[in-house]
């Protein structure tokens, strides 16, 4: 495939007339098989600008295009079972076991049953769940650290090309944080798929961003590699930005 | 012991209206839930009209049942005597908890399940079936039970407006000042009331997702 993944063209949005900005003229692109973070504190409008790749969010100016087509000549049902989805709560229907969770859109997909449940028992194994434990357990009966990874194996499902991911791991306890980020490293590079995550967390974002786009109050700052961005901060916010949260952790 | 003789005396006019009881109950409840239910979903997609559709649904509680078989009698096709006008009431009684159990069901469903759902690339109907309806089957059920368990009680008085079931024992009763006609009518009402919140109460939690 030649062009980018994504692309957002001077996105602007505001929810309600007279309201301020959440999206300021925002533009960036995100190559296959890179990931991009989109770094910044809440209300930044990372997770909007998230929500508009998948159309969640329609943008009130600009442009936004997944695999070289406008977004608005995409049905929104057909994007977004191309686009896998991760949330921080989840969001794993709590009446479904596990393996039912992750055979859901396959399930919509019209795949038969034998091949939904091979591909249930593979991606369990690949986010790290024993699949005979786990693939009847209830989502209540799982730890956060647990349920996360059903999210991934979820989204995974019918194997999309794009990966969106909204505060993946914002759930889970310092300890369990980390190991699921080293985790991701690993699925990441055997995946080699496009992903965009969100975080507000510094070092999750250097640790897993091939690129970053530092935002702040609905504009992005700067995007580049962590060494460009620490060696060359755009201003003095992504300075700060940088100096105060990546110290301590 | 003398009651009891008097009730077997009289077994197969207890069958005959507990038989025409359960008639009225069913058929009100059954109308009531093909209306009430899809109209609480709709009530959720257009949440504007919830004000006053739930508002209009508390006023007719709010009329005394009496008065409202009484107001229906007048009224051509749905009116006159017999089991439609009390059908017609019994409907309009069950409306309520069924339509807000609906509503609040699926309001209360997990935001953040809506949403994943919606992320996955699920229509709205997909949604609705295979998210919003099932978790909140527990609260509507919950709606049934009590629309039903409702209406056991308001059938008795349908018999002023010529409709069959166990209220015909208890007017007899009461116009012939005799206290075991109205029990003859009295307790199996009351009886059929616990055995309906029985079953599906157990029905409702067995169909609890979260148990």
């Amino acid at each position: 495939m030649s062009g980018p993944a994504v692309e957002l063209r001077n996105v602007s949005k505001r929810f309600g007339a007279g309201a301020r900005l959440v999206l300021d003229r925002v533009s960036f692109r995100v190559e296959p098989g890179e990931t991009l973070v989109l770094l910044g504190s809440s209300g930044a409008g990372k997770t909007t600008a998230l929500r508009c790749i998948n159309r969640l969010v329609e943008p009130d100016e600009g442009e936004v295009e997944v695999e070289g087509r406008e977004i608005r000549s995409w049905d929104p049902i057909r994007l977004r079972r191309r686009t896998g989805y991760v949330i921080q709560d989840v969001g794993l229907l709590p009446h479904l076991s596990v393996a039912e969770n992750v055979e859901l859109v396959p399930k919509l997909e019209g795949w038969s049953p034998e091949r939904r449940s091979e591909r249930m028992r593979e991606l369990l194994a690949f986010v790290g769940l024993e699949p005979s434990r786990f693939a009847r357990k209830k989502p209540r009966e799982l730890s956060g650290g647990e349920r996360q990874r059903v999210g991934v194996a979820r989204a995974l499902a019918v194997d999309p090309p794009l990966l969106l991911m909204d505060e993946p791991f914002g759930a889970l306890d310092a300890v369990n944080r980390r190991r699921m980020q080293d985790e991701f490293v690993g699925m990441k590079q055997k995946l080699r798929k496009t992903i965009v995550i969100v975080t507000h967390d510094v070092p999750e974002a250097m640790k897993l961003g091939d690129r970053i786009g530092v935002m702040h109050g609905g504009r992005l700052l700067q995007i580049g590699s962590s060494v460009e961005i620490l060696a060359q901060p755009a201003d003095d916010f992504v300075a700060d930005l940088l100096r105060l949260e990546s110290a301590p952790t | 012991m003398e009651t009891l003789r008097f009730f077997l005396e009289r077994r197969a006019d207890i069958a005959t209206q507990t038989a025409e009881h359960v008639f009225l109950v069913a058929v009100s409840v059954g109308i009531a839930v093909a209306i009430g239910v899809p109209l609480g979903i709709l009530l959720t997609r257009r949440p504007s009209l919830a004000t006053p559709v739930i508002g209009f649904a508390n006023v007719t509680q709010t009329i005394p049942s009496l008065a409202l078989f009484g107001f229906l009698i007048p009224i051509p096709l749905i009116g006159g005597i017999g089991n439609t006008t009390a059908i017609v009431a019994l409907v309009l009684y069950a409306l309520l908890p069924l339509l807000r159990n609906t509503y609040a069901g699926i309001q209360s469903v997990e935001p953040s399940v809506v949403e994943a759902g919606r992320g996955m690339g699920m229509t709205d109907l997909e949604r609705l079936r295979l998210i919003e309806i099932p978790l909140s089957l527990p609260t509507i059920l919950a709606g049934v039970r009590i629309a039903t368990v409702n209406a056991i009680g308001l059938a008795t008085i349908a018999a002023a407006v010529g409709a069959g079931g166990l209220g015909n024992s208890i007017l007899r009763g009461l116009s012939m000042v005799d206290s075991r006609l109205i029990l003859a009518g009295a307790v199996p009402a009351a009886a059929l009331a616990l055995v309906a919140d029985g079953l599906l109460g157990r029905f409702e939690r067995w169909l609890a997702w979260d148990r």
